[in-house]
């Protein structure tokens, strides 16, 4: 099986430990991942800002650089579900192939355990392209049955406590660009978001989306800078440093 | 002419108030959480769902003639009908029935189409008073302000608030906060409204093309005190009102209230079948750039809505910027897709006014696929010129930078140089309250690519 990594502009840019992380935990199963130089960027800060025309540069790169990939893995689940409905909607069977990360993990690699530790309280933070775009878990406004592969991934991990949260997939108001045309709605939502996580006492605030973290993080920083944010492959590779040329770990079920 | 209400700048006025916008979004909470509790009690829920999207579905399809099926029934059965192409005509025609009976005072229930039409200052300026008879709908009147939610009109309210409208406009005593005693003014208010009233108008939730019969839903009962007591009785419907047969309805009252408030039901659910002896009975439908809507595909599905406001309730852009920071006389979500029909310059900060999370389609009991219409919205609006020119120059900047990995990497590099000072300055819009990440020394592909030749 042949692996593409994409690994987006801002994570590329501000967070490489995630794209460590994440190649770290696809090698660690025994893949040989490749990364492409292009392109950098998925194309969905234009798309949604109403220049869809914009994005079909970078979607257009993106098919012709990863078709030769057997699966494509991004630790971006907003990403991926613009790569995803922009493949689809030209009809380019890449599309079935990309995947954001937990996504992988959870369905194409079934793993069933992970050799992580991390002692935490973490609270998830269910992004929404990730929850209600690709389906990473059910939505709390659907009366269908429970489930979310990033807590799933999350329980594997050794020490880590989930702490519960009021609203358990409310949007933090990030947005894309939203974050910047609508400020103040923005950050009233993220300032919401973070009260729920701390009055349950989250050490950690991890999420499938990096973007999502991005916000939230910023105003921790100001506000409350001993919760920090974490992506979900930071806490799957947490400790895994040192096994990552061992024997498979990971099991695969 | 008058710049256009942009949703980023009310919003910030509305969030200038944090605790006031902190008790908005619990108590529009309260009411999404409610309705979770109702819907989960209901193991069919989402068979419901799908049913009633595909009932919509197929009555759209086919909607002219289910029109006029319903219309030749009604007419079988005594209603008057009425057929209005605009607000404008709607009004004329409310007008000539009322003028034809020497109406001086009419009662009106719920009716956002009203509102849509701007029925009441027409209406007004002929000399004819209207006495809106549902409760939030009554204060929000009396402040001459227009409903803030489409079934919760004075949820923007607190009751001492409600407590001074009736002070100054009922008499009642000053500083009066009591919520029984409130609605007991109200109560004695209005019933005196009714009772002198010549006519009574009502909106419409459900027309059956089967019956011509139609179904008019409250908590307050002041649509039938209103259409029982008056000897003339007009019901005003958006023709995207109908549904084919009567059997249908067990659909849609199951969905409606406990999508709308959490009830089970609402309290009445009343069938108007035909005019009781003595009584005369109109039903207006209306157009107004409905069949325009119908006309386009990515947009034809918003006509399915069913008006349960869940979309308010879950949307939290909604719940802390409030109904009045949305142009359209339709706030939340629903409206935010409605309104580029109207007026794509007049309403084009509504698309944007999302963080496309989804909440709204999800909740949605005919399944509008809400999230996805506004970012098509979005692609038009911007399309027709209406978004700020450096909003496009940094778009095609971002969109040929992020294509060409040299130029990438020196633009990266710069931003990563540049955000301790942003950090610092705090002027720009994201780092006035958060701040940019610390710069790693070394991006992602650099590292990948330094491991890489090494390797080889």
């Amino acid at each position: 099986m042949t692996l593409g990594l994409f690994i987006p502009c801002y994570i590329d840019q501000l967070y490489p430990q995630v794209g460590k992380a994440t190649l770290a935990l696809l090698e660690g199963l025994g893949h040989d991942v490749a990364v492409p130089e292009r392109p950098a960027c998925c194309g969905q800060p234009m798309s949604n800002s109403g220049y869809a025309n914009l994005s079909a540069g970078c979607v257009g790169d993106f098919a012709s650089e990863y078709a030769r990939f057997d699966h494509i893995v991004s630790p971006s689940g907003s990403c991926v579900l613009h790569l995803k409905e922009s493949l689809e909607a030209l009809h380019s069977p890449v599309a079935h192939r990309v995947h954001e990360l937990c996504e992988f993990l959870h369905d194409v690699a079934g793993i069933q355990s992970l050799p992580a530790h991390f002692p935490h309280k973490v609270g998830l933070h269910q992004s929404c392209h990730g929850l209600r775009g690709l389906g990473l878990g059910s939505c709390s406004e659907c009366m269908t049955p429970a489930f979310s592969k990033p807590a799933r991934l999350l329980q594997m991990v050794q020490g880590l406590e989930i702490v519960p949260l009021d609203r358990s997939d409310e949007c933090c108001g990030f947005g894309g660009t939203f974050s910047v045309f609508e400020k103040d709605v923005s950050t009233s939502m993220g300032r919401d978001r973070i009260r729920d996580h701390m009055a349950h006492g989250a050490e950690v605030i991890t999420s499938a989306d990096m973007s999502c973290l991005m916000h939230l993080g910023g105003l921790l920083s100001r506000e409350a800078p001993h919760i920090k944010v974490m992506h979900i492959a930071e806490i799957l590779n947490a400790s895994m440093a040192e096994f990552a040329v061992a024997e498979p770990l990971l099991s695969n079920g | 002419m008058d710049q256009p209400l942009q949703h980023s700048s009310a919003a910030h006025d509305f969030l200038r108030d944090p605790q006031r916008a902190a008790w908005h979004d619990q108590t529009l909470w309260m009411v999404r959480a409610k309705r979770d509790r109702m819907a989960s009690r209901v193991p069919e829920w989402e068979q419901l769902r799908e049913a009633a999207s595909q009932i919509k579905e197929h009555t759209l399809s086919r909607l002219a003639d289910y029109l006029e099926q319903f219309a030749s029934k009604a007419e079988a059965n005594g209603i008057h009908v009425h057929w209005a192409a605009d607000g404008e005509e709607h009004n004329r025609i409310v007008h000539s029935i009322l003028k034809r009976h020497g109406v001086r005072k009419m009662v009106k229930s719920k009716s956002m189409l009203t509102e849509e039409c701007h029925l009441n200052p027409y209406l007004e300026q002929k000399g004819i008073e209207v006495i809106d008879t549902d409760l939030g709908e009554r204060i929000v009147q009396l402040q001459q302000k227009p409903p803030s939610h489409i079934v919760m009109p004075a949820i923007h309210l607190k009751r001492a608030e409600v407590g001074e409208v009736f002070h100054e406009h009922l008499g009642t005593p000053a500083g009066l906060d009591d919520a029984q005693q409130l609605t007991e003014a109200a109560r004695q208010h209005l019933r005196n409204h009714f009772l002198t009233a010549d006519a009574a108008l009502t909106g419409v939730n459900f027309a059956v093309a089967e019956t011509g019969g139609f179904v008019v839903c409250t908590n307050e009962g002041n649509a039938d005190m209103g259409a029982h007591l008056a000897p003339v009785h007009i019901a005003c419907m958006g023709l995207e009102k109908i549904i084919p047969e009567q059997k249908h309805l067990g659909v849609f009252l199951r969905l409606l209230a406990r999508s709308a408030t959490g009830q089970p039901s609402t309290v009445f659910s009343s069938h108007f079948l035909k005019p009781r002896p003595g009584q005369e009975m109109h039903v207006v439908i209306v157009d107004n750039g409905r069949s325009r809507q119908l006309a386009r595909p990515d947009y034809r599905k918003s006509l399915a809505c069913i008006r349960c406001a869940a979309c308010f309730n879950t949307c939290p852009v909604y719940r802390r910027s409030g109904g009045y920071s949305y142009s359209f006389f339709i706030a939340g979500p629903i409206g935010s897709i409605l309104a580029p029909n109207v007026d794509k310059a007049a309403h084009s900060s509504l698309p944007f006014a999302s963080t496309l999370c989804g909440s709204c389609t999800a909740v949605c009991p005919v399944k509008i696929d809400i999230h996805s219409q506004l970012l098509k919205w979005r692609q038009e609006i911007t399309a027709a010129g209406h978004a700020p020119w450096w909003k496009k120059a940094a778009m095609l900047a971002t969109a040929f930078a992020v294509r060409r990995p040299a130029l990438f990497r020196l633009g990266g590099w710069f931003m990563r140089h540049a955000s301790p000072v942003f950090n610092v300055f705090k002027l720009d819009p994201w780092t006035r309250t958060r701040d940019l990440p610390p710069a790693p020394a070394q991006t992602f592909r650099q590292w990948h690519n330094q491991r890489s030749n090494r390797d080889s």
